[in-house]
């Protein structure tokens, strides 16, 4: 409950946060993976993380997911600073993620993956393996409207199917923040669109999303706000609207921040 | 088969969203495993299990004149050797399938027997008096909580310290063969309570035909309950359902097993001394021909049968059952899901300790005795079951049925090359080829699945 500091968000007043990852910082070894980041997020909002290779983008959303314990830093949602020590603390407080391995149980099947950790039971405490699967049908129908493979271990399927059922565990539970690591990495034209409709939909929502993404006419496509980071500090972060696409390249490659973007404190000193 | 399949193809193609996922092309016998949802595996196994038993069969006819595998007293005491390690290999199923190992069961066994014998020798006839009721019950709980205690330490260092499994359990292997010693000074505890040791089978031990009947026919009713409601669930979501003919099959051959089971163990009479022995107590009069007394299932034999059953329902119908194979599937992404999978490796760990511990009921109630060497070399012979029943050591994958088919084929090679006397020395190569020859199979077979 540490009193609030100055403003950060460059947005216009849209009340509170979502999430605000306050001053976060991780070291592995001797390297500053994040470096005192400070990134929010508002509701129905896409939020682009954009960086190198390295940049510190997983390894930040990682924390916010449980996956990684930070060594400095708040987490603060709706207002409230939460403990998130693990995934189990991640879920709880509506936080879903996608992550760039997928991080499937490759020998079980895709109902048994969606209800991982949160199985549905029947009134005897057992699997209701049924009721997973018809559900299971249900959510992969609106996402992949081929998916037919429910039997069959994930790793039979092809690429882009794993995907579609990562992508449809995180949604299964009405998440009021989604992580997505690379959403479209393995997905064909047709599926990448749908991605995107799922995205704006979610949006509608009230739904808040990081998105990390490499190709920069997605990201534009996509976000409405853009932070880029190099060596895991934040260089600037800044709404779409306000940049282009060469001024968000600079800020990627040469950590340069544009007159339209708010710095941070990996921007270049030029 | 692949060369009926290509005539199959000529039927004028379904719309191209349908064919991409299941393969168009299959022969009958896919078709039938297919429709029947049976393993390849396990059909693997029981031919497996049918060429070794009546090649030795045949090797007896026709090298030493007489067959004795296929009799009804061979296969009776088959099943009761088979017991012990068939109860501690379906706990092995989940330590490999997630990719850990347990090399300590063997000692474990030796420690958790001698635990037992001297609560039931030493300790309690000293305050409930000698052939107390209770005396068997406390020894039992004693024995399963000790193994349960043992493991869940195991366990605890395995998955909250970080020591790897291998080494744990092979220093468990050398310290609880040790303890064993040291809990008797090296002594054999004998006997036993007198209804401790019919938990190890023996004529009296056995549950005789009535009861064996009414054992087979509950099974088949069992068997038929799982078929219809499982055919119900998927009607109720309507689901795709299995060829009614295929659920038909599955039906009549399993209650054809089983009650071919039953009538196997009652064609085993009692020997004559015992039945001479048993109506003496009784005041029966023998008449001229003998008197034909069924020795039914074994006791043993039921416990490990309970012990299938409880397993499969805990790996295939709770969480449990599903936490543990997604660990063994990706250990990092179950733990993403949320799964504690620190508290979930030390849980499978104090399961098999329970399960030594009535492996170890068994293995004493059998010798009537605890020795301090019992249950030696039991961890490999456990692992081998596993593994031959399909247990992938790269983690993920394993079937209990398939463990304790494991189980069978191991005592079965065994008891076969006693029987046709090949000395202690083969036994151990042939033991030891299989265990290699079927992993290698195994391999092999995985390859061309995938």
């Amino acid at each position: 409950m540490a009193t609030a500091t100055a403003p950060k968000a460059p947005a216009a007043d849209r009340g509170t946060p979502l999430v605000e990852l306050r001053d976060m910082s991780i070291a592995f070894g001797g390297i500053k993976a994040v470096d005192h980041a400070n990134v929010d997020l508002y509701p129905g909002e896409v939020m682009g993380l954009l960086g190198h290779n390295g940049a510190g983008k997983s390894t930040l959303i990682k924390i916010l997911s449980g996956a990684y314990k930070r060594d400095t830093g708040s987490i603060i949602i709706n207002g409230e600073e939460v403990t998130i020590a693990n995934p189990r603390d991640a879920k709880k407080h509506g936080i879903e993620t996608i992550y760039q391995t997928l991080a499937l149980a490759d020998n079980v099947d895709a109902a048994a993956n969606l209800y991982l950790g949160r199985e549905l039971l029947t009134s005897w405490g057992t699997l209701d393996d049924v009721a997973m699967e018809a559900s299971a049908r249900k959510v992969m129908g609106r996402l992949n409207p081929n998916f037919r493979r429910f039997k069959e271990p994930v790793k039979l399927l092809s690429g882009g199917q794993r995907q579609s059922v990562a992508i449809a565990r995180a949604i299964l539970f009405n998440a009021r923040i989604l992580v997505m690591d690379e959403p479209t990495a393995a997905l064909g034209p047709q599926e990448t669109s749908q991605v995107g409709e799922l995205i704006q939909q979610l949006k509608q929502d009230g739904i808040g999303i990081f998105l990390i993404e490499h190709d920069i006419h997605n990201v534009f496509e996509l976000c409405d706000r853009v932070c880029v980071m190099k060596n895991g500090q934040v260089v600037g972060t800044a709404n779409v609207s306000d940049v282009s696409k060469d001024e968000v390249l600079g800020m990627i490659i040469a950590g340069k921040c544009p007159p339209g973007a708010t710095p941070g404190l990996g921007a270049a000193n030029l | 088969m692949s060369g009926n399949s290509e005539t199959t193809t000529t039927a004028p193609a379904t719309t191209p969203a349908k064919a991409g996922g299941v393969n168009a092309v299959e022969g009958p016998f896919t078709r039938f495993l297919r429709a029947t949802e049976i393993d390849a595996r396990l059909l693997g196994m029981i031919g497996a299990l049918i060429l070794i038993w009546t090649g030795f069969h045949l090797y007896g006819e026709i090298v030493n004149g007489i067959g004795f595998f296929l009799t009804p007293r061979n296969l009776w005491n088959l099943s009761v050797q088979t017991s012990s390690i068939g109860i501690m290999a379906t706990g092995m199923v989940l330590v490999i399938v997630t990719r850990h190992i347990d090399l300590s069961v063997g000692s474990m066994l030796g420690f958790c027997a001698m635990v037992m014998a001297i609560t039931q020798v030493w300790i309690l006839p000293e305050y409930l008096g000698l052939g107390h009721p209770l005396i068997w019950i406390i020894a039992i709980v004693v024995g399963i909580v000790t193994g349960a205690i043992i493991g869940a330490f195991h366990g605890w260092l395995i998955a909250y310290r970080g020591i790897p499994a291998f080494i744990v359990t092979l220093g468990g292997l050398l310290a609880w063969r040790g303890m064993a010693f040291l809990l008797a000074r090296g002594e054999t505890i004998s006997p036993v309570d007198s209804t401790f040791a019919l938990l190890g089978g023996g004529p009296y031990g056995a549950i005789g035909s009535f009861w064996s009947w009414v054992i087979g026919v509950v099974c088949c009713i069992g068997i038929v309950v799982v078929i219809l409601t499982g055919r119900k669930q998927r009607q109720r979501f309507e689901f795709p359902l299995r060829p009614v003919w295929a659920e038909w099959m599955l039906g009549v051959v399993g209650c054809g097993l089983i009650l071919g089971f039953v009538m196997l163990v009652n064609s085993y009479p009692w020997p004559v001394g015992i039945v001479r022995q048993y109506a003496a107590a009784n005041n029966i009069t023998v008449p001229e021909d003998g008197l034909f007394i069924s020795h039914g299932f074994a006791i043993p034999v039921l416990i490990m049968i309970a012990v299938g059953i409880f397993m499969t329902f805990l790996t295939t119908r709770t969480r449990f059952g599903r936490y543990v194979f997604a660990i063994g599937g990706n250990p990092e992404a179950a733990e993403l899901a949320g799964i504690n999978t620190r508290w979930v490796t030390l849980k499978i760990f104090a399961l098999m300790g329970a399960l030594v511990g009535l492996s170890a009921v068994v293995a004493s109630a059998r010798l009537n005795s605890a020795t301090n060497n019992l249950g030696t070399l039991d961890e490999l012979y456990v692992i081998a079951a596993a593994v031959i029943g399909g247990t992938s050591l790269s983690g993920g994958v394993g079937t209990i049925y398939g463990a304790i088919l494991g189980a069978l084929v191991m005592q079965s090679l065994q008891t076969g090359m006693v029987l046709i006397g090949f000395d202690a020395a083969i036994q151990q190569v042939v033991v030891g080829s299989v265990l290699v020859a079927a992993v290698w199979l195994d391999t092999i077979y995985r390859k061309r699945a995938n």
